[in-house]
């Protein structure tokens, strides 16, 4: 990644920044991850101030290639996934349910 | 140019005649996969045993008369970011490494369906992100023409296996470029059908609003065939347009007369001379078939990168959070689980994806959602408003498909935004919603093959295949 040039200066994003964007991701960054990927992010930002310049106040976003809209079927019974199979996929599994870590507390088993 | 391996079209013919026989023909193409696939890594799983029980089928089904499929026997590899049930789907990432799905993609069951051999599960950039294939959790794939060199991605290992003879055709991915670029690089023919043809129930997804899935071949006749039977309408996709497949294989011999075919007269910088040398040629090969050349232009195409690469990493930043270490691949124990989830994404997920899931999630969060998102949304809207107006002077549009012929591995893993530029000319399409295709079209530099793509704009995939196969017969 090129080093951030000086110069002229967007708000750019910082370690702090970046650290609660990793939280909210939840991805666990190491020091160093961080660290780069506050330069990497704030690369990209700079050059994705571009568009800055265009005059969108006038322009409505587009989200999708096509006008969405809701989808129904008839109101009948259909198989659904097989249990056995979608939780024999999956990283822990008791009494027919997905098994997790406790989610309160401090975690001590 | 001389195509090096049967074609999709060639092989269904004389299985279906009894020229030959399905086991026979998947057993040239298991030779060569014995021969070349360590060199290449194409594969992330090679499923020799349940192609074998397929072409047995088919060879059983034809001694007795049964009715076949327009795909019988015909050997086809699927980018592993395609659900098959009770087969590793592992989107070359860690945290799904050993993921059995418990149902099939839709595209995988029209292929079952229309008799075609899968022969296995080809390598991708994790979870579709990258334009080399080198962001794989398998190592990277190498170009079959020259194995220095990267085949383009993220579908890099569908491209290799058709290139080298692998497979007859195959299925990749394409969200900003991932199936027209490396088939540019590999010297095929690749298809992004117009958003909701295909369908995308049981592909992973990477960029909901973007993502479509389309064929790999050698011909465009080939590449008919195959979005003949993919396409069309599902009723297990929401986004699924609701009309019928287009008849493709129908259109290839009715000429470009009188076809008005777009060139932009706002190209972006950075494309290799002899990429430009034979964009002129195809013009001077359309207008000798008939064609008018007419200037139009995208004053917003250089705006499009910013707005790709804020738009599909925030989708994916959403699309991406079901991978938590609950429902499917890896965990990493903790104690509770909030700090699982993060152990198991940190571990899980390689650089590249980390990276696209932290900007989405900051071109989303709070504060920063009007600077990004929203602006990249207004952006989208302000390329389609360039479509319409160029389409009403054109019938398609023809640019490079990349920038530049297949490049050495290596060459820019070191900074992301280089990596970025080389889907210039293929994200506008994925943006608008629209169909494109690349189409083999000579060489360029170091020898290596030069794809020129032509856009087109909704559902005008058969005036896109007229314009292709123009574009064969001249090469």
């Amino acid at each position: 990644m090129s080093t951030p040039s000086s110069g002229s200066n967007p708000a750019r994003i910082t370690a702090e920044v970046v650290a609660k964007v990793a939280k909210l991701s939840s991805l666990q960054l190491s020091d160093a991850e961080l660290v780069l990927m506050t330069s990497q992010l704030s690369g990209m930002l700079d050059h994705f101030a571009d568009i800055d310049k265009l005059d969108l106040d006038n322009v409505a976003p587009l989200a999708q290639p096509f006008p969405l809209k809701n989808v129904f079927r008839e109101d009948v019974v259909v198989a659904g996934l097989d249990r056995d199979e979608v939780l024999a996929a999956a990283p822990a599994a008791e009494d027919g349910r997905f098994r997790v870590p406790p989610s309160l507390g401090l975690g001590e088993q | 140019m001389t195509k090096p391996f049967a074609t999709v079209v060639d092989i269904a013919s004389d299985i279906a005649s009894g020229k030959t026989s399905a086991v026979e023909v998947l057993e040239q193409h298991l030779a060569r996969i014995t021969e070349r696939e360590s060199e290449i890594n194409a594969f992330n799983l090679v499923t020799i045993e349940q192609a074998r029980a397929t072409a047995q089928q088919v060879d059983a089904d034809i001694k007795a008369s049964k009715p076949i499929g327009a795909l019988a026997g015909v050997p086809v590899a699927l980018k592993d970011n395609m659900c098959t049930r009770g087969i590793e789907t592992t989107c070359s990432s860690k945290i799904l490494e050993g993921w059995k799905p418990p149902y099939d993609a839709t595209v995988v069951t029209r292929l079952q369906q229309a008799g075609a051999v899968m022969v296995g599960k080809t390598n991708l950039d994790e979870f579709a992100m990258g334009s080399s294939t080198e962001n794989s959790a398998f190592g990277p794939t190498k170009n079959p023409l020259d194995t220095s060199r990267v085949p383009g991605g993220s579908s890099g290992g569908s491209a290799a296996a058709v290139a080298a003879g692998f497979a007859a055709a195959s299925l990749g991915s394409d969200t900003g470029g991932s199936i027209r670029q490396p088939a540019s690089l590999c010297g095929l023919v690749g298809v992004k059908p117009t958003y909701g043809l295909v369908s995308r129930q049981g592909i992973v997804a990477f960029a909901s609003s973007l993502d479509q899935v389309g064929p790999f071949t050698h011909t465009v006749a080939d590449a008919a065939l195959m979005m003949e039977v993919i396409g069309g309408h599902d009723p297990l996709d929401s986004t699924s347009l609701p009309q019928p497949m287009p008849s493709l294989t129908s259109v290839l011999g009715q000429g470009v007369k009188g076809m008005r075919i777009g060139r932009l007269t706002d190209m972006p910088d950075g494309c290799e001379p002899e990429v430009l040398a034979r964009m002129d040629a195809a013009y001077v090969a359309l207008q000798a078939a008939g064609a008018t050349i007419v200037d139009v232009s995208l004053p917003s195409l250089s705006y499009c990168l910013t707005a790709y690469y804020l738009v599909a990493p925030a989708e994916a930043s959403s699309n991406l959070a079901r991978y938590d270490g609950v429902r499917y691949g890896m965990r990493v124990e903790t104690g509770d689980l909030h700090s699982m989830y993060g152990a198991t994404r940190a571990a899980g997920f390689g650089a590249e994806v980390k990276r696209r899931i932290m900007l989405g999630t900051y071109a989303l969060s709070a504060g920063y959602f009007d600077a990004y998102y929203g602006k990249a949304l207004k952006v989208r809207r302000l390329i389609a408003n360039d479509f319409a107006a160029a389409y009403e002077k054109c019938d398609v549009i023809l640019t490079p498909t990349s920038p530049t012929v297949a490049f050495p591995l290596g060459d820019k893993t070191s900074d992301p935004l280089t990596m970025y530029l080389c889907d210039i000319f293929t994200i506008p399409t994925n943006l608008a919603g629209h169909a494109a295709m690349s189409v083999p079209f000579g060489t360029g530099a170091h020898n290596m093959p030069v794809g020129v793509q032509v856009l087109a704009p909704a559902l005008g995939e058969q005036t896109m295949f007229r314009v292709a196969a123009e574009l064969e017969r001249a090469s």
